[in-house]
């Protein structure tokens, strides 16, 4: 009895997934990318819409670094909503640097997890922003829903779509360029802007996570009237989706200052500091600032904004130091717990 | 007549028939078929291209050694559990039932987070791993961990039914002739359930290779080193490149209806046997 059910398929069974464990870790190592673990990395935790503006500057610097002193490195990248890296970064991802949506982001790093000192943004030129944006208007061919300006965007019926402010850093530009917009127009009533910001946000289907997200919704999905974007973002998704979009500069706007810096603590264990702070560096210099004008964001360099003058549209920008008295301000006031975002979209 | 009595009017069965097919046709293969025009739709060779890249063979490779390590520690797992569990009496069996059950409950995303919250930098454990440079999540342990606990109840799911349905009877007679433990076990337990621990074991595969929620939260999405198939798949979705985005999917699925096949022909080769065994 006991030998008659002994039969062979169990020994096979176990030969078989011993052979296709086996084969899949062979399959694994033969697998061509496993590159020399010699090579020096960098690691760049970014906000979502830099995918391709990150793409060309790694291979440009990697080759500017080649040959300045002939070492090659490797910059991997990881991107997603500004305030779910920041936290990643917080929660332990190795970054050596950040090149996250707002200040804010890297403030929260440095307070909660003390992994650079508060002092961060002087430590480069312009804020360590070296390429600004602002936050336009996508919408569809033809501009059915005659969109033209902030007011337009709380009339019933228009479906607006932008990301959660709670996770991205773009939605949260968004939302303060909104609240700028309605301050200016109302002589500072802030509690017109808090019902404006309000009454926008009703119209908001879909919250994404990332500014890509929403870019995706709008695009290949198709949902809602108009794309509260970055202007990045805006110009990339014409370019990639071509004829279906048109962009609406609205006529007042808020300056979007997207910082970089170093994080000291994970430099200095991996010895990584001199590559990390010349590879920021980098960012500043004329063929990186061309590149970043190549990708639709603006430049910093005197000659390479000349060089956009016929793409971007002139459009009056306030900063968020002005209208909100800077980003840990505007943060813990709209969009910490219970702030007035919480209030408001609770109110839906 | 009989037979009449116990089916439905023509109408009724050819209704139900074909609403079960519309049902399939819509959720099951258009989709599959969406996946692979999406896929092919700039041709063979941009599919090729798109799956040669760097950044897709590392994530194939990284979903193959995940797969690799959870799988065969669910399946000694599984059979430990389920053996103890079937086979003998002892104190907190259903709290230990209700456990093993618990990521089944418990929503991925959960799953993600007490590694986060375990491991990460502001965790319980976080700082002693970092003085002692070792790295959980956000890298490959984390990925393995959070993978381990989300397929943790396939196998022994599996075969706790199964071998409670055997009994006792054939073990307690192998033990009385005077065979061990453990070669009780090799020999009357384990050929028994062995249909059950294959389909266990395809069923925990397939999930390992496919867990998206869970992983999403330990890996830190670092192109090229922490991106499994399944994460890859909506990097180059949100990338706009929509042809990569569906190859990587398109392998997905392709495991999915291997699986699948190699469930359908191992039931067709041992036919005989499963109706032997009441399967």
């Amino acid at each position: 009895m006991i030998k008659s059910l002994w039969n062979d398929d169990i020994r096979q069974f176990f030969l078989a997934a011993a052979m296709a464990g086996l084969l899949a870790m062979g399959l694994a190592t033969l697998i061509p990318g496993a590159r020399a673990a010699e090579t020096r990395t960098l690691l760049n935790v970014s906000y979502d819409p830099t995918r391709e503006l990150y793409q060309a500057i790694n291979d440009a610097f990697i080759k500017s670094w080649k040959a300045r002193t002939g070492e090659d490195i490797k910059i991997n990248q990881s991107h997603g909503g500004s305030g779910k890296q920041a936290r990643s970064v917080i929660d332990g991802l190795e970054a050596d640097v950040v090149t996250l949506a707002l200040a804010y982001d890297i403030d929260a790093i440095a307070d909660k997890a003390k992994l650079l000192d508060g002092t961060w943004q002087n430590h480069l030129g312009d804020n360590s922003a070296p390429y600004t944006s602002t936050i336009v208007f996508l919408v569809r061919k033809g501009n059915p829903r005659q969109i033209k300006d902030w007011d337009d965007l709380v009339k019933p019926g228009v479906s607006v779509i932008t990301p959660n402010p709670k996770t991205s850093g773009g939605a949260r530009w968004n939302y303060l360029a909104a609240w700028g917009h309605e301050l200016n127009r109302t002589n500072g009533d802030q509690a017109k802007a808090e019902e404006f910001v309000a009454k926008l946000y009703k119209n908001v289907p879909v919250l994404d996570s990332g500014a890509r997200g929403s870019t995706v919704t709008f695009a290949q999905r198709g949902l809602g009237d108009v794309l509260l974007a970055w202007e990045n973002e805006a110009y990339l998704a014409l370019q990639e989706f071509g004829d279906g979009f048109e962009i609406v500069t609205p006529s007042l706007s808020i300056l979007a200052e997207p910082p970089v810096t170093v994080v000291d603590k994970v430099v200095d264990k991996r010895g990584t500091r001199a590559l990390a702070e010349a590879y920021l560096k980098f960012l500043y210099t004329p063929e990186a600032q061309a590149i970043i004008a190549r990708n639709f964001y603006r430049p910093r360099d005197p000659e390479a904004i000349k060089k956009t003058a016929a793409t971007f549209k002139p459009i009056k920008l306030f900063t968020i130091d002005d209208v909100f008295g800077g980003w840990r301000k505007a943060q813990a006031e709209h969009f910490a717990d219970g702030g007035v975002f919480d209030r408001i979209s609770g109110r839906k | 007549m009989n037979n009449q009595a116990i089916r439905e009017p023509a109408l009724v069965r050819w209704t139900l028939t074909i609403l079960a097919l519309a049902f399939l046709a819509l959720f099951l293969a258009l989709p599959l078929m969406a996946v692979l025009v999406e896929a092919f739709a700039k041709g063979w060779n941009a599919y090729l291209r798109a799956l040669s890249t760097d950044v897709t063979l590392s994530s194939i490779r990284l979903t193959l050694i995940v797969a690799a390590i959870s799988v065969p520690l669910n399946i000694a797992f599984g059979l430990s559990a389920s053996w103890a569990i079937a086979k003998f009496d002892f104190g907190g069996k259903s709290l230990l039932i209700s456990l093993i059950e618990l990521p089944f409950s418990v929503s991925p995303v959960i799953s993600g987070l007490i590694y986060v919250l375990l491991f990460g930098l502001q965790g319980l454990l976080g700082p002693w791993l970092v003085e002692n440079d070792l790295r959980v999540i956000f890298a490959v342990p984390g990925i393995v961990l959070a993978t381990i606990f989300v397929t943790f109840p396939f196998v022994a799911r599996e075969l706790i039914p199964l071998m409670e349905e055997q009994g006792r009877e054939e073990e307690e007679a192998a033990l009385t002739l005077g065979a061990s433990g453990l070669r009780t076990f090799w020999l009357v337990t384990l050929p028994n359930v062995r249909w059950g621990l294959f389909y266990g074991v395809l069923l925990c595969n397939a999930r390992a290779m496919g867990e998206f929620g869970a992983v999403s939260v330990v890996s830190g999405h670092i192109r090229g080193l922490t991106n499994t198939m399944p994460l890859h798949v909506e990097i180059l979705y949100n990338e706009y490149d929509f042809v990569g985005a569906f190859a990587v999917a398109s392998l997905l699925a392709l495991l999915a209806l291997v699986t699948l096949a190699a469930k359908t022909a191992l039931e067709w080769w041992h036919r005989d046997e499963l109706v032997a065994t009441g399967h």
